[in-house]
């Protein structure tokens, strides 16, 4: 993967370089797929495509915690009458500690199918980053383009700058 | 407003990883010692057996399950803090939720133990676990000890990820400034974490979700370890209120090993900047407001025993308002309420510092003799008088005790070594939310002059 970023001060110099980037796309060869993005903080507030994300992982979580909740009642029910215990005539499989088992079992599914949903969608572990550079964790904001053009090379160098990057960088650097 | 620097903020928070004092070397190895002679009369109680602990008949439930249900209370500081705060958007929690969650993860691992470190034969202990088996048996599912293995574990699942989650950004930040094998361990803890806006949504997403299922389960946990008590007909057991009231207590006590938790961390790295008396006020509120609804669970589950006069359950009352448990009560009740009510209704000793951690560190003792008397006194004047018996902690009991505070702070410690004990990129984010930090007043300074572009859009779209 090839890129070309410009690294940023703040939020609003960002949403200007993003904005910069939108329009220019069509002259430049890219499209807003390409364009990236990554920065130490979420920045909810700005225009930098963090809005209007949409992810199932809530129902996913409410699926997870059905499939727990499932298999709790059939850990229970199905075990205790393959191994029954002498209950003096009570049932063998009763309701109340059935259901707290299977409310535990319930939450579990929930928590687990959450981490492993945001694992997927967020592409973790991701050992081979992708465009990244070490001045985010200083609190800059990388916008660049992936994969451009060598022909519009230049010019995208001018418009990050122009933007206000106060560097931009090749990716890999060279 | 106060400017906030998000350099000065990495440095500080990221010094106590990088930076190691002779201090931290000494108390490590005291708390290790203590650990290991809590390990030593542990390993002598396995060869040795059961009878070398003060458990005997009628009280077979003495120190190790009162810290069981002491540490599982302790546990409630964090996850369930967190979660709250997180959930109503109390901002001033930035600063505390880690601290908080790293308590409810060590916690628990300790008060998971003590079922084990109670079995006469803790090499069985995996039979709780539901597996078929030569053996032919199966874990009674009727049995609260078996509610708490299911409880536990997906309460420890839970709030292990409720933790790892938002460290995640920050392990990256330290992978970035990080060198030789620290750039490596923080590199895999980080998962290959870059900060896209996808990455932060669906993070952002996951602890909503987690923060809104940890809730329930937090309850539940300490519900059901009320019920190891309710489900039995033992006098002063067998109660309906149990449930909430050991729920409250559970709260009660975490908050007051937060704020101690908090205090040492401020002082030992330096970080009054940003855990500040107004933190510890506002703790110091929730802590005031726990020890009244304790207080109002203690009235009430004491009054309606007096009041109904059964026998069996005022031999157990009278032991601990005019028997040999009665300087406990009190001081139970001073430690839990008088104390902290007489500080933390001040608000000049409340806004401080030490105000809270006293009140804290009483209500620390407060409920660990609260656990205890809810746990002998019952046994030991257990219905008939003839069945009635004393008990009295070994040297084996209390080793191991002080064995697990000690376990407790060393685990902390570590942590606290390990990973970024505030998380930075919720501070950031705060500070961006609030206006504070100086890059966003550097944004508003004008750019380079730009070039005019047809292309572009007109400003302010």
């Amino acid at each position: 993967m090839r890129a070309v970023y410009g690294l940023y001060p703040d939020p609003a110099a960002a949403e200007r370089a993003m904005k910069r980037l939108r329009a220019s796309g069509s002259t430049l060869g890219f499209d807003a797929r390409h364009i990236c993005l990554a920065a130490s903080e979420p920045l909810d507030e700005f225009d930098l495509g963090w809005k209007d994300q949409k992810t199932p992982m809530p129902w996913l979580a409410a699926l997870g915690g059905l499939i727990g909740g499932t298999s709790g009642y059939f850990l229970v029910s199905l075990t205790q009458r393959a191994y029954p215990l002498p209950t003096g005539n009570m049932p063998i499989v009763a309701l109340w500690p059935t259901g707290i088992v299977v409310y535990e079992m319930t939450m579990l599914g929930a928590i687990l199918t959450t981490f492993i949903s945001l694992l997927v969608s967020a592409r973790l572990p991701h050992w081979s980053k992708g465009v990244y550079d070490p001045a985010v964790s200083e609190g800059k904001i990388l916008v660049g383009v992936v994969n451009p053009s060598q022909a519009t090379h230049d010019e995208l160098v001018k418009t990050l700058r122009e933007a206000g990057a106060e560097e931009v960088k090749d990716f890999p650097s060279s | 407003m106060a400017a906030h620097s998000p350099e000065k903020l990495n440095e500080d928070v990221l010094r106590p990883l990088v930076r190691t004092s002779w201090r931290f070397y000494l108390t490590g190895g005291i708390l290790a010692s203590i650990v290991l002679a809590a390990l030593a009369a542990f390993i002598y109680q396995v060869y040795t057996g059961i009878g070398v602990s003060g458990l005997d008949r009628p009280v077979f439930w003495g120190f190790y399950i009162t810290n069981f249900v002491f540490w599982i209370g302790i546990s409630h500081a964090g996850t369930l803090i967190s979660a709250i705060l997180r959930l109503t958007d109390a901002r001033w929690r930035r600063p505390v939720t880690r601290c908080a969650e790293a308590i409810t993860v060590f916690a628990l691992l300790i008060g998971g133990m003590f079922p084990i470190i109670h079995l006469g034969r803790p090499y069985l202990f995996f039979w709780l676990f539901p597996y078929p088996s030569e053996r032919g048996i199966w874990p009674n599912f009727h049995s609260p000890l078996l509610w708490d293995a299911f409880a536990i574990s997906t309460y420890l699942t839970g709030s292990s990820i409720f933790l790892y989650l938002p460290t995640i950004p920050d392990f990256a930040l330290v992978r970035d400034k990080a060198q030789g094998w620290r750039k490596k361990f923080y590199g895999f803890l980080s998962l290959g974490w870059t900060g896209t806006p996808k990455q932060w949504h669906r993070l952002e997403m996951a602890m909503r979700i987690m923060a809104v299922v940890i809730l329930p389960v937090a309850v539940s946990v300490h519900t059901i370890v009320s019920w190891d008590f309710a489900m039995a007909p033992v006098p002063m057991w067998h109660s309906t209120v149990f449930g909430p009231y050991f729920v409250a207590g559970a709260i009660f006590s975490g908050i007051a090993a937060l704020i101690i938790a908090m205090a040492i961390l401020r002082k030992a790295f330096h970080l009054e900047e940003y855990l500040t008396p107004f933190h510890f006020d506002k703790l110091g509120k929730l802590l005031l407001m726990m020890s009244l609804v304790w207080a109002y669970f203690i009235i009430a589950e004491r009054l309606t025993v007096w009041y109904g006069n059964e026998s069996p359950e005022m031999a157990v009352y009278w032991s601990t308002q005019q028997g040999r448990f009665t300087h406990l009560f009190w001081f139970m009740v001073i430690c839990n309420l008088a104390v902290p009510f007489l500080i933390l209704s001040i608000k000049q000793f409340r806004n401080t510092i030490t105000g809270p951690v006293i009140a804290s560190t009483t209500v620390v003792i407060g409920m660990w003799i609260e656990r205890f008397l809810i746990i002998v006194p019952p046994l030991e004047r257990k219905y008939l008088p003839y069945s009635w018996g004393t008990y009295r902690p070994s040297w084996v009991e209390i080793t191991i005790t002080a064995g697990t505070f000690a376990a407790m702070a060393l685990l902390y410690m570590i942590f606290s070594k390990l990973v970024p004990i505030i998380s930075v990129w919720e501070m950031k984010l705060g500070w961006q939310q609030e206006g504070e930090v100086p890059r966003a007043v550097a944004s508003q300074a004008p750019l380079p002059q730009l070039a005019p572009r047809a292309d572009l859009p007109a400003a302010g779209n």
